[in-house]
């Protein structure tokens, strides 16, 4: 191995307890976040083979998926499945002993959401939890990706998990964002850049300007949907941003321990002159806020272009574009801004943390979700619901005619109450424009905060450069 | 874990690229607490139209498709969400062999973890074998794990790469955990000195 080392190797090494001659290695696992769909049948074989887990100190546990996000959840779920699989949550975080914020709980909110907020996340950790979407917590610079409910009771019962090395990727974004262009806009350019397979096989780190410009939250939204572009992981390497995020968060480390581990967070940087498999160089000026139109995350373009034709495509490509054209109601040729919205869904993991709110509070000063439309905002925390009601955000949020709803998934995967009907179409800020994802037959366009917001002010598809 | 068999099969065609777990199980079906049971609602959104009836057309409710255990795929097959719910509807289903030029990482390794083998080749000799699978009823495909070799029904034979360590669990339907537990000594010396160095984690 060369001696320079990526910031994914130094990861990697740290926690690499034995390896076999094949490149089949066992790793040590720091933080296990668990939540209520992926985990009942692992704790299940726990029990099945009289297994306990092995560090419920390092096993944080909440309820996000399932859960109705409207005000009378206090008075129990209604969804029988859906009670059913909280409750099951609810009686393994007590038996095994786990860190457990329950849904009553106002630290409550998505696992990926509230892993960084109480300070779980640290940087050079390796983290996993059963949702795809762990990638976030890339953006500390902890290696961090979704495991299956098999890993799940693999990591339960031993703290390690069977991997093998993935290569290492780097994707640069260099220069300066535009106006109105947010972290989300890099995300879904990248993915429209390298496509939703380009990532397979890599551990992916941002770097460049503008990924060092960006605040933590955003960098967070970054990471966050390297699994769209086929990555297991993103990383990007902590500075004093991430160390200040840090800083005095319930289980961050406190005194010499946080000088300690301050020391060390400081080495944790791809070297220079260190070997990628795979560059990807992007010109962040060039970078306009973008929309999804298809169902795919790779299938985005810049809200100024139209809708494509399929016969521009290969032949592969072009089936799959002309399926997601039918299903989303949409014509090659068409203007992207001149699509019509029913709804705006504000929230997820993606784009559910404060300043996401607070971008949405910018755009609407002064403005009103337009009538007939159906906007929801779901904080991603109940902390961060608080925060927003206690920076006036959410007062102002609800005069100009948002629902303002208690934190979870929501209709990001619209596996609680939140759904979108047939045909009906949604600009929404979470990650995947999958069919069926929102509600069967709802067609979703993928979008920053800052966009949707726009999309909620005009009814349709708007370039928000327009607005501010 | 059922040990890994040589399968027989009339194969299924699903050249749609970037099939995605949403597709494979979608979110309803995932409020089980069990693993079993899913293999009615595999593709349930392609497969059953919205008043729950079958739709003809797709390949699964094709008659000669409808007992396969095999699938060959577009690119990227089982990309997003890392639900096991997708290889556990699929083995209920029957499907004990996937064949595609990509998978999607987790899906891939969650098949392993439940017996089913999920098969990487170039794109041209999956496009032979999608061939093959259109053309249906006696179109037989046959996989050989222990000698890597998939034979077509004109009895030519393709190759297959697979991971030595993951061939070798599933062929002997071993357990993850049972072997790791195995290294419980390692993983505590491990802890020992790991600790002493990053005493805040």
């Amino acid at each position: 191995m060369s001696e320079y080392k990526t910031l994914y190797d130094k990861i990697w090494e740290n926690h690499l307890i034995s390896e076999e001659d094949d490149g089949t290695s066992l790793l040590y696992v720091d933080r296990h976040l668990v939540h209520e769909v992926t985990s009942p049948q692992a704790f299940e074989g726990l029990r099945m083979s009289n297994r306990v887990v092995r560090s419920p100190e390092k096993t944080i546990a909440v309820p996000d998926h399932n859960v109705p996000t409207t005000l009378d959840r206090e008075e129990g779920i209604s969804n029988k499945e859906s009670r059913i699989q909280v409750e099951a949550l609810d009686k393994n975080a007590i038996d095994f002993g786990i860190n457990y914020y329950p849904v009553n709980d106002i630290r409550q909110g998505i696992v990926h959401i509230i892993g960084p907020e109480q300070g779980w996340t640290l940087p050079g950790m390796t983290i996993v939890c059963g949702d795809s979407h762990t990638a976030t917590h890339g953006a500390f610079g902890a290696l961090a990706h979704g495991i299956g409910t098999s890993e799940v009771e693999h990591v339960l019962a031993t703290q390690t998990l069977i991997q093998k090395k993935s290569k290492n990727m780097k994707v640069e974004v260099n220069g300066t964002l535009g106006l109105g262009v947010t972290a989300k806009d890099v995300t879904l350019s990248i993915i429209g850049e390298t496509g939703t397979a380009g990532g397979t096989g890599h551990v992916i780190e941002y770097a460049g300007s503008v990924i060092s410009n960006l605040s933590v939250e955003g960098r967070m939204t970054v990471c966050n949907m390297a699994i769209e572009g086929g990555a297991r992981a993103g990383l990007i390497a902590p500075d004093q941003k991430t160390f200040d995020y840090l800083k005095g968060r319930p289980h961050a480390p406190k005194g010499t321990n946080w000088e300690m581990a301050l020391n060390f967070w400081k080495i944790l940087y791809s070297d220079k002159g260190s070997r990628f498999d795979k560059l990807v160089v992007i010109d962040g000026s060039k970078i306009a806020p973008v929309v999804t139109w298809g169902t795919s995350p790779e299938d985005v373009l810049p809200i100024n272009d139209i809708i494509p034709n399929p016969n521009d495509f290969d032949n592969q490509k072009k089936q799959a574009v002309e399926r997601s054209l039918d299903y989303m109601g949409l014509l090659p040729g068409q203007k992207l801004e001149e699509v019509k919205i029913d709804t705006v869904f504000i929230g997820s993991c993606t784009n559910g943390r404060i300043e996401d709110l607070r971008e949405v509070a910018k755009i609407m000063e002064g403005k009103k979700v337009k009538e007939g439309i159906r906007a929801m905002i779901v904080p991603g925390s109940g902390l961060v619901r608080e925060q927003a009601e206690e920076e006036g955000i959410a007062q102002k949020l609800k005069e100009a005619g948002f629902e303002w709803r208690l934190a979870g998934c929501s209709m990001c995967l619209a596996m609680n109450p939140d759904q979108l009907n047939p045909k009906e179409r949604c600009a929404a800020t979470s990650n995947r424009n999958f069919e069926g994802r929102q509600g069967r037959g709802g067609r979703t366009h993928l979008m920053s905060p800052a966009m949707a917001a726009a999309a909620a002010i005009t009814g349709h598809l708007t370039d928000v450069r327009n607005l501010i | 874990m059922d040990k890994f068999t040589t399968v027989s099969s009339v194969a299924a065609p699903l050249p749609l690229i970037n099939i995605d777990t949403d597709m494979i199980i979608p979110k309803q079906f995932l409020k089980t607490i069990k693993r079993s049971g899913l293999g009615k609602n595999l593709f349930d959104e392609m497969r059953y139209n919205q008043s729950g009836d079958k739709i003809d057309d797709f390949v699964l409710n094709q008659e000669k498709y409808k007992n396969t255990n095999i699938l060959v795929a577009g690119d990227n097959f089982g990309c997003g969400s890392s639900r096991e719910h997708a290889p556990w509807a699929l083995l209920d289903f029957g499907i004990k062999v996937i064949i595609s030029t990509s998978f999607a990482d987790i899906f891939f390794n969650n098949c392993f973890k439940n017996g089913i083998l999920p098969i990487i080749l170039s794109k041209k000799e999956r496009d032979l074998l999608m061939d093959d699978a259109h053309k249906g009823s006696n179109s037989v495909l046959t996989i050989n794990l222990e000698n890597q070799e998939i034979t077509r029904p004109d009895g030519s034979i393709i190759k297959f790469e697979v991971d030595k360590f993951k061939k070798k669990c599933l062929l002997d339907g071993l357990d993850d955990i049972e072997l790791t537990m195995k290294k419980f000594e390692k993983i505590k010396s491990f802890e020992n000195s790991y600790f002493q160095k990053f005493p805040w984690i």
